[in-house]
């Protein structure tokens, strides 16, 4: 379980300070399907990077279990991240000058994961292995991100605006792609977007907006990937 | 100005290695020059040896070190204007767009000439500076007549305003091959560089294939790596094994210029490396990955490299010492015969070790402190 506890955030100083995150608390259960909703500005992309311990709040604590985020040296937190937590971003951040293949390889070695090819098939990349970030279209690049994340096996997979730059269908393509995979695997998923069809997705629903929560909502039956609207 | 003045002094690495080339050369052509002028007044033949000797050490050093030098400003030079290109595609795609051509934009790189001229024209002051010092040492056991310091209007031409003038056409000519890319694709920010494809797929670890791919991909640094431990290898036990054939102050110019061109070589090369594969770092670092991973696997390809420009920065200056005592010095008696000088070798090879390591331990260091928000945010 994922505890958040009154994290707060502040950018900029002296005149120009900003609080950017206002006291949140809220958990996330094992296994869950939490969806961050809020307009750009509204504090989600921040309040993720401090979930995920990328940033670290400027007051209250993130534990995951009983490990306090708040409490790690940089080492430690670098060394959590690898144990624990996986990440696809919008702009996807595949390596160039490495072909699919090492890209995957980047996430699998850090778990010792050896049949990580079966995750690049599971997302129907097992025919373009030995092709670059370059010569793939964006949804091929950002399964490859998808792969590369599941490879390192997280407990927690983090997802920042993951449809954010493809069109309809390759984005439903993906969204069912992870969708399917934490059926299967039953890690946590947790999603930052501004699309509130992709909402209807999720367990859970946060709806943020200036740094606070201001809506939780719980989804009895989610839908699929292909049955939202886009 | 689509190029500005302060982006020309950003170029210290050209500055400091056009400096050096400079300063070797006024320091031993001028030297040459007044030489010449008292050819006629040598009577003994312990001189005239000695004179033979001396204008061949001049000849022999300003070219060696004038044409190492000069090679390794245009490598400098070239790597300076691609790396302006990359980083600035998006200003030069407007103004392509815009309807400014590629001449009319490659011509604005003249002003990279300038860092060359700020670098010569130091050079050859300094060395002046320094040249009644360098004339005494040269004649310590008074076998030559007395000499004086003179101006030679050419010399500082050719050693000042002539090489600013090349490199500044040199500069536009290749900023001008670098240029073609249409307005879209240095708008879209894309990668001018090309991907360089691993060749034979290996079934490595993910560490040792980006290990190998950092290299692949910027194969230029390696000449850069390589020049600058054989740099510090050379010059260094150059130093201390040339007491007998040089003066204290040679030897001390010697270490000196040693040192600072590695440093420079080496810092720009390391730098350029880090700032290629930013992104790499931070997704490595956010995926899990230790600072001394990133370092290991970003810089730790040019390892060997570094070790093989020690091995022949070693061989180079005995091979070099060799001719110099056997060849120019072989009419005079009180030069010793020399023999490699192993252990200065060990000695020099120590001192890089704990340099270079000291260096990799630095970047782990800086690796830390990226802000990983920052650069994702580029």
């Amino acid at each position: 379980m994922i505890q958040v506890k009154n994290i707060h955030k502040f950018y900029g100083k002296g005149e120009s300070r900003s609080e950017i995150l206002k006291g949140l608390s809220f958990q996330v259960e094992d296994g869950d399907f939490l969806v961050i909703l809020g307009a750009s500005g509204s504090g989600k992309s921040t309040l993720l990077n401090i979930m995920s311990g990328l940033e670290r709040p400027d007051e209250g604590e993130i534990n995951y279990g009983r490990t306090e985020l708040a409490h790690l040296t940089d080492k430690e937190l670098t060394e959590f991240r690898k144990k624990n937590i996986g990440f696809i971003f919008q702009q996807y951040y595949l390596l160039p000058n490495l072909n699919v293949d090492k890209n995957v390889k980047m996430g699998a070695d850090l778990a010792g994961n050896k049949d990580y090819r079966e995750t690049i098939a599971a997302v129907g990349l097992d025919k373009k292995l030995q092709k670059y970030p370059h010569e793939l279209s964006g949804g091929e690049q950002q399964r490859v991100s998808v792969a590369r994340a599941l490879a390192k096996k997280p407990s927690v997979l983090y997802l920042d605006e993951p449809t954010g730059a493809l069109d309809e269908e390759t984005g439903r393509l993906v969204l069912d792609y992870i969708s399917k995979l934490r059926e299967e695997s039953g890690f946590t998923v947790i999603m930052v977007t501004h699309n509130q069809n992709i909402a209807e997705m999720a367990n859970t629903v946060i709806r943020m907006n200036s740094g606070r929560i201001v809506e939780t909502l719980h989804n009895v039956k989610p839908k699929t990937a292909y049955e939202i609207a886009y | 100005m689509i190029i500005n003045y302060k982006d020309t002094l950003k170029m210290i690495g050209i500055l400091i290695v056009s400096f050096c080339a400079v300063f070797v050369c006024t320091l031993f052509l001028n030297y040459n020059l007044d030489l010449a002028g008292i050819k006629e007044e040598i009577v003994s033949p312990v001189s005239q040896a000695l004179y033979d000797a001396q204008v061949m050490t001049g000849k022999v050093t300003s070219s060696v070190s004038g044409g190492c030098l000069l090679l390794t400003t245009v490598v400098l030079l070239c790597f300076y204007v691609g790396h302006y290109i990359d980083i600035h595609q998006k200003e030069l795609g407007i103004l392509k767009a815009l309807g400014y051509s590629r001449t009319r934009i490659a011509c604005e790189f003249w002003t990279f000439g300038c860092s060359v001229l700020v670098g010569t024209g130091l050079a050859y002051f300094c060395a002046h500076l320094l040249m009644p010092k360098f004339y005494e040492g040269q004649n310590q056991e008074g076998f030559l007549p007395e000499m004086d310091v003179c101006f030679h209007p050419v010399l500082c031409l050719l050693l000042t305003v002539l090489p600013a003038l090349f490199f500044s056409l040199l500069a536009v000519f290749y900023s001008y091959l670098k240029l073609n890319a249409s307005p879209l694709s240095l708008l879209r920010g894309k990668e001018l560089k090309k991907i360089v494809k691993a060749g034979k797929e290996t079934d490595q670890p993910f560490l040792q294939e980006l290990k190998k791919s950092s290299v692949r991909q910027r194969k230029s640094l390696i000449f850069f790596i390589t020049f600058a431990v054989f740099c510090f290898s050379s010059m260094m036990q150059m130093s201390f094994s040339m007491k007998e054939l040089s003066s204290r102050m040679i030897a001390v110019m010697m270490i000196a210029i040693g040192i600072v061109l590695a440093c420079v070589t080496f810092f720009i090369a390391s730098t350029s490396v880090i700032r290629a594969n930013a992104k790499t770092i931070t997704m490595m670092k956010v995926f899990g990955y230790q600072s001394t991973d990133c370092a290991g696997a970003v810089l730790g390809g040019y390892r060997p490299w570094a070790y093989l420009g020690f091995a022949l920065g070693s061989v180079y200056q005995y091979l070099l010492l060799k001719i110099m005592v056997n060849i120019v010095f072989a009419d005079i008696e009180i030069v010793p015969e020399y023999h490699f000088d192993f252990p200065n070798m060990f000695l020099t090879l120590f001192c890089f070790i704990v340099l270079y390591e000291g260096v990799m331990f630095f970047y782990a260091k800086k690796m830390e402190q990226m802000d990983l928000k920052e650069i994702m945010l580029e």
